[in-house]
């Protein structure tokens, strides 16, 4: 195990979000402020409560989710996406190092960061609206395997991408998206039926009812058929990454 | 494709600089490269055979130069060789390692200077050469980062980024990556492309350093000159095939022709019948008379070529003798080659 290559990609990646804070970390924060400030406070107060939960406090996990899940492929896909875009990939791939140890540097770091941007949301949160955690085991939990699983997803993204745009694409138009329309701001079952089953397709939605059920303790979709389907997204995304790595797609000549 | 064989071990007693293995890289790879790719790494056509068989032995602590055009496969092969292009056939190893199935040991002791001048734009000089040294496989040694900066005149731009570095500054700042993490051995692409003479002369005398320390440099360029006087074997590759490799005074010795010119005291127009066997070439509206002979062989000539001169009464007012440079040796193998 090459540990001073994954300690040496992690501390670069942090580093490099260190120097972006502004946009990596306050400006997250402050959009989903206003989210509370918007949904929460000025029509949230309108909305009668859901599953027992003021709605203010019922969409925080469901934010929490968006940004995990939108900041997770940024990070990890502009990580290893800039290398190959500047050059500097020659590096990483003629160093000895695993495919293993690539992902674990640039997944941890990625994951790391979506993390932080998770708990600061949730601690921002608290200032807007009463929150409780029902079993913040498992919060912390979905909140760290959600952030591994999607930071997977943006390295694949960032190992395919061949231009910034393509690098955007999937963020903007099926991360961002999936989230909306997962049950973010909403129960499934104010949904007519047929949306119902159809939602069942979108794997947000087990992201956001297992998340918000380790808050409140209710959920769109069972605790275990989420965690079943957080995992099958896991392994698929471990399976993508290994074939990148096996062929050289995208990497080698 | 050249089979993979086995290396024979040079006695420990041999000339200093061939003796003291196994460090030994031993290379025969050939790279078929199949598929269309277009990205940062390399950028074939489809079924382009960028490197056919290559079978070439590196010795310890010496400097190899491998000459050739554009787009012969230089930088094919030392991306081979370093792990950023996977052959399609063959074997390459280092050490007695196989690059691909004791990849970590043969990397470690590789480090590699790009030709393109890539680097992280924003990060300083210090972070990025102590990344580099991380990667492979190195615990942060502040100390040798500083030792390597001071060597290649970086130290006070230790805390610049590399976007306000000049080209040469950030040629620099490449070889001390590579350096960061003592490699046993360095490869060279273009390490002089875009650099100045004073930081040239200073690069190659890190070289000369280096390769005095034990480390085995294995260089491309296309400055023959630098070749000719910082080389100890000369490989010439073209259109993917190595078409040479020799010690480079051998080298010299065996292609290099030496030419004997002779200021004439007037001009003649055409050489006399008699001067025939001598093959002499007119130049310089028949002021010059040019003999190429071959500088190894047991009878040059001269004396006979002095005296049928003297006998035609041609007589001359000064004389001067050349040799080929390596350039010369270089294009002409080329040439022949195609």
């Amino acid at each position: 195990m090459n540990l001073p290559a994954i300690l040496a990609i992690y501390k670069f990646e942090m580093a490099r979000w260190g120097r972006t804070l502004l946009q990596s970390l306050v400006s997250p924060v402050i959009a989903t402020s206003l989210y509370f400030v918007v949904f929460g406070a000025a029509i949230g107060s309108r909305i009668n409560e859901i599953d027992g939960v003021p709605y203010g406090a019922f969409i925080v996990p469901g934010l929490i989710m968006l940004n995990l899940l939108t900041q997770s492929v940024a990070n990890a896909s502009f990580g290893i996406y800039f290398p190959r875009f500047t050059g500097t990939i020659y590096e990483q791939l003629s160093a000895p190092l695993s495919p293993f140890e690539i992902v674990a540097g640039y997944v941890g770091a990625a994951a790391t960061k979506s993390i932080i941007l998770g708990a600061l949301i949730l601690a921002t949160a608290t200032l807007f609206v009463e929150l409780r955690i029902d079993h913040p085991v498992w919060m912390v939990f979905f909140l760290v395997l959600t952030a591994i699983t999607f930071s997977l997803l943006g390295f694949v993204i960032g190992l395919w991408a061949e231009g910034f745009e393509q690098l955007q694409l999937v963020p903007l138009l099926i991360i961002t998206p999936l989230t909306f329309l997962g049950g973010t701001f909403y129960s499934l079952s104010v949904l007519p039926p047929v949306w119902q089953t159809i939602s069942l397709l979108n794997p947000v939605v087990y992201l956001v009812s297992a998340f918000r059920w380790s808050f409140f303790s209710t959920a769109d979709v069972s605790v275990e058929i989420s965690l079943a389907m957080i995992a099958l997204f896991l392994v698929l995304c471990l399976g993508a990454v290994w074939w990148v790595f096996k062929t050289g797609y995208r990497l080698k000549s | 494709m050249s089979p993979p064989q086995d290396q024979p071990q040079t006695s420990p007693h041999a000339s200093p600089r061939r003796a003291a293995l196994p460090q030994r890289a031993t290379i025969a790879a050939t790279h078929d490269a199949d598929h269309f790719h277009q990205g940062p790494v390399e950028d074939y056509k489809s079924g382009f055979q960028a490197l056919k068989a290559i079978d070439l032995e590196i010795d310890k602590g010496e400097i190899f130069a491998l000459l050739g055009p554009n787009g012969a496969g230089k930088t094919t092969l030392i991306s081979i060789i370093c792990g950023i292009v996977t052959p399609s056939a063959g074997t390459v190893t280092v050490d007695g390692h196989d690059i691909i199935d004791d990849y970590r040991a043969t990397r470690a002791m590789i480090g590699l200077v790009p030709q393109e001048l890539t680097a992280d734009m924003f990060e300083s000089v210090w972070a990025t050469v102590s990344h580099s040294r991380g990667l492979f496989g190195k615990w942060p040694d502040p100390a040798r980062i500083e030792k390597v900066l001071k060597d290649l005149a970086l130290w006070d731009k230790k805390d610049s980024k590399l976007i306000t570095l000049s080209g040469g500054m950030k040629r620099r700042v490449l070889i001390a990556k590579a350096l960061s993490h003592e490699p046993q051995i360095l490869f060279l692409d273009e390490p002089t492309a875009g650099v100045d003479v004073e930081l040239r002369n200073e690069m190659w005398g890190l070289v000369k350093h280096l390769r005095d320390s034990g480390v085995t440099i294995i260089l491309t360029t296309h400055y023959i000159q630098e070749a000719e006087d910082m080389a100890d074997r000369i490989g010439v590759i073209n259109n993917g095939e190595l078409i040479l490799v020799e010690d480079k005074r051998a080298l010299m010795h065996k292609l290099g022709k030496k030419q004997l010119t002779l200021e004439l005291h007037e001009a003649i127009e055409t050489i006399p019948s008699s001067l025939e066997q001598h093959q002499l070439v007119l130049a310089k509206d028949g002021s010059e008379l040019v003999y190429t002979y071959d500088s190894q062989g047991q009878r040059t000539g001269i004396t006979h070529l002095l005296t049928d001169l003297a006998d035609a009464g041609i007589r001359f007012r000064d004389i001067n003798t050349s040799q080929s440079s390596l350039e010369e040796i270089f294009v002409d193998l080329v040439r022949r080659d195609q």
